[in-house]
């Protein structure tokens, strides 16, 4: 188990795990893994990898390639910083063919005072809030007919919590569009729930403005032989704060890589992820927390749970604190609990750091077997051994869900995870 | 009356440099009612007892016997001699992240008594024990021993034990690392668990400050994984004036 923090003391441009600087406690193991190539030497309990080490170029998240053209990005080989965790041979054409199969279908509940407006590429507000940083990303802004396009008006405080239904309309690859605009002064709950099945590459825009409180809460509750790849992006404006949750649940393969860009001073953002991966399904999730501001506050807590024959995660989280972002306040945290043979957690934590004035700086990330401890702990009050362990996981996972605090989907994600544990052999 | 009766006991541990003998031949009787003192050098195995007793699998029993009214213990797993009326408080107790105190304390109580405890009188019960240790009542929707302090921690364990109502109770050098207050609190705590009549106490110390809050009825000595020297709580004063030196420890292992 490795539980470390990294405090910066000088000026310099300090760059975590950058190749040649030691950090007592940590080795450079997994750098070479790529992509699904890798046997299953990982599971059970082991110290995190850095990323930036030998064979990576340039790793700094700052260099990474940005546009809405298609044609910028070169095709993949599966051996990309980005992509070398990603089963690409299961991606059912999402990273080589044209989109152009049906999107998912789109149903919206909310209160009358949000406005749902389906919209054309050409409306003028697509682009505000997100700029797509990999290929696919790319391919679906390329192809996506029509967007949907979620406004919550200024000062309106929304007390139910609005709806977004996206259900798979097969399995041709297609695109998908959506946008959501808190509008200053806002405060408001979004849910977009993700069903049936599909092979889908998606944008979603998260444009938090100025003084605005939106807690965005996606869900990945799909049909087993879904193919999804969801870049969310938010922009995150002075003083405003999102809460931002993933839920990853069901799919073949679901890869989603959110974003926080701070626009502005003041702006807080909390990113919550949980995952479960039963036998089979890979769920990755790559998370990136942009500090191009001063004065700003991030806190990203990950959870996943894996049971089951090749139940693969990846967890990266890219922090990046530039270096006009002082008084930047940040701490990321994976956690990831092995519940059985034959499954594989990634996690990999990378903090960069380019200017030494900042509240402070750190990273977690463990990924362990259920703890023996904690199960002699529990036993030896005379709680039987399966009781416990559906305690542990159930309380693991919890942790998560708590967040959310919308009692109705707590319940439902609670209900989730029961299921997956039955699911499972103990 | 019941008895908790441990018989020749030998234990070793598996360690990088091979099987380690830890307990040599350990004889010891607890009826309910009485309390004993374990005391001893660091490595002189009285922890090492105390998690044989509540079955931790890192200890291997090599041969003698524990029984609990003549049934096996060592026969039992971890949970069932929790449920046959063994409690142990732990030196080091665990953090179970994201299993709130609450829900800890009442799957524990149904596990133990068979039936879950009356919702009312549970509640009130809970309260009542947490307000006499002096725990702050925002502890219950913590999740267990998470961020809690040495002292919290020790306390927590000896809430267990008042609410679980075991047939013996061993404490795992409780003590160490509490401040006075906290260990008269703790004390308190114990001897009205034990003031109830229903139950035994091994109360495992390195120290005999604690011995000033709880009176033992027997005091026994490890040394190097045996009952050195046993007696009545005047032989813990005498250890209070000389120490541990008069006893040759130059070969005590280290557990």
């Amino acid at each position: 188990m490795t539980n470390d923090t990294a405090q910066p003391v000088t000026n310099e441009k300090a760059r975590i795990g950058a190749p040649g600087q030691a950090i007592v406690g940590m080795n450079e193991e997994g750098e070479n893994l790529s992509t699904d190539n890798v046997s299953t030497e990982q599971h059970g309990a082991k110290a995190h990898s850095h990323g930036g080490g030998a064979g990576v170029s340039d790793s700094s998240r700052a260099g990474r390639l940005t546009s809405y053209n298609l044609s910028d990005f070169p095709a993949l080989t599966g051996r990309e910083e980005d992509w070398r965790f990603t089963p690409l041979n299961r991606l059912a054409g999402l990273h080589t063919d044209e989109l152009t199969g049906p999107a998912p279908t789109v149903q919206v509940e909310k209160p009358d005072a949000v406005r749902v407006e389906t919209v054309g590429r050409d409306d003028a507000r697509i682009g505000v809030a997100a700029i797509p940083d990999d290929r696919v990303s790319a391919s679906a802004w390329a192809s996506f007919k029509e967007a949907t396009v979620v406004t919550i008006p200024s000062e309106l405080e929304v007390d139910s919590e609005i709806t977004v239904t996206l259900t798979g309309a097969g399995m041709d690859p297609a695109a998908s569009h959506v946008l959501i605009q808190a509008e200053k002064f806002s405060r408001s709950v979004v849910v977009l729930d993700h069903r049936g099945s599909a092979v889908v590459a998606e944008n979603v825009e998260m444009d938090i403005q100025d003084g605005a409180q939106l807690t965005v809460v996606s869900i990945q509750d799909w049909d087993d032989e879904t193919v999804h790849a969801s870049a969310q992006q938010a922009k995150i404006g002075r003083d405003a704060k999102l809460k931002h949750v993933i839920v990853s649940l069901g799919g073949d393969v679901v890869r989603v890589t959110p974003s926080s860009r701070f626009a502005g001073p003041g702006g807080d953002v909390e990113m919550f992820g949980l995952y479960f991966a039963d036998a089979g399904q890979h769920f990755e999730q790559r998370l990136f927390v942009d500090h191009a501001v001063p004065n700003c506050k991030s806190r990203v807590s990950y959870k996943g749970a894996l049971q089951g024959q090749d139940a693969r995660t990846v967890w990266v989280g890219d922090v990046l604190i530039r270096k006009e972002a002082e008084g930047t306040d940040t701490y990321e945290v994976n956690r990831n609990l092995v519940l059985s043979d034959g499954a594989r957690a990634d996690s990999v934590p990378n903090l960069e750091i380019e200017t030494g004035l900042i509240e402070g700086a750190g990273h977690a990330s463990t990924t362990g077997r259920f703890d023996d401890e904690q199960l002699f702990y529990l036993q030896s009050r005379g709680i039987p051994e399966d009781v416990a362990r559906r305690l542990v996981v159930r309380g693991f996972l919890n942790e998560i869900i708590q967040q959310i605090r919308v009692p109705a989907l707590e319940e439902r994600l609670q209900a989730a995870v029961e299921r997956e544990l039955e699911a499972g052999d103990y | 009356m019941s008895t908790l009766e441990i018989r020749d006991l030998h234990v070793s541990i598996e360690t990088e440099q091979g099987t380690k003998q830890i307990l040599k031949g350990v004889n010891l009787t607890v009826n309910t009612g009485e309390t004993h003192a374990i005391m001893g050098p660091n490595g002189s195995g009285k922890s090492t007892l105390a998690s044989t007793i509540a079955g931790h699998p890192r200890y291997n029993v090599d041969s003698g016997s524990i029984t609990l009214d003549g049934d096996d213990v060592l026969a039992m797993t971890v949970d069932q001699r929790a449920r046959a009326g063994l409690f142990l408080a732990m030196q080091y107790p665990v953090e179970v992240p994201g299993v709130t105190m609450t829900n800890f304390l009442r799957t524990a109580k149904t596990a133990i008594d068979g039936e879950a405890p009356k919702l009312r009188t549970w509640t009130k019960d809970v309260k009542a024990a947490m307000a006499q240790l002096r725990i702050e009542e925002d502890f219950a929707s913590r999740n267990v021993n998470e961020g809690f302090s040495g002292g919290e921690k020790k306390r927590i364990e000896i809430l267990q034990m008042e609410l679980f109502k075991p047939r013996f109770a061993i404490l795992d050098e409780t003590d160490s690392g509490l401040d006075v207050d906290a260990l008269k609190v703790v004390s308190e705590g114990v001897n009205r668990a034990q003031g109830a009549g229903n139950m035994g106490t091994l109360l495992i110390t390195h120290y005999t400050r604690i011995l000033r809050y709880i009176k033992p009825d027997f005091v026994h000595v490890f040394i190097d994984g045996r009952v050195a020297e046993e007696g009545g709580p005047e032989l813990a004063d005498r250890l209070e004036d000389e120490g541990y030196d008069r006893f040759d420890a130059s070969d005590a292992v280290t557990a």
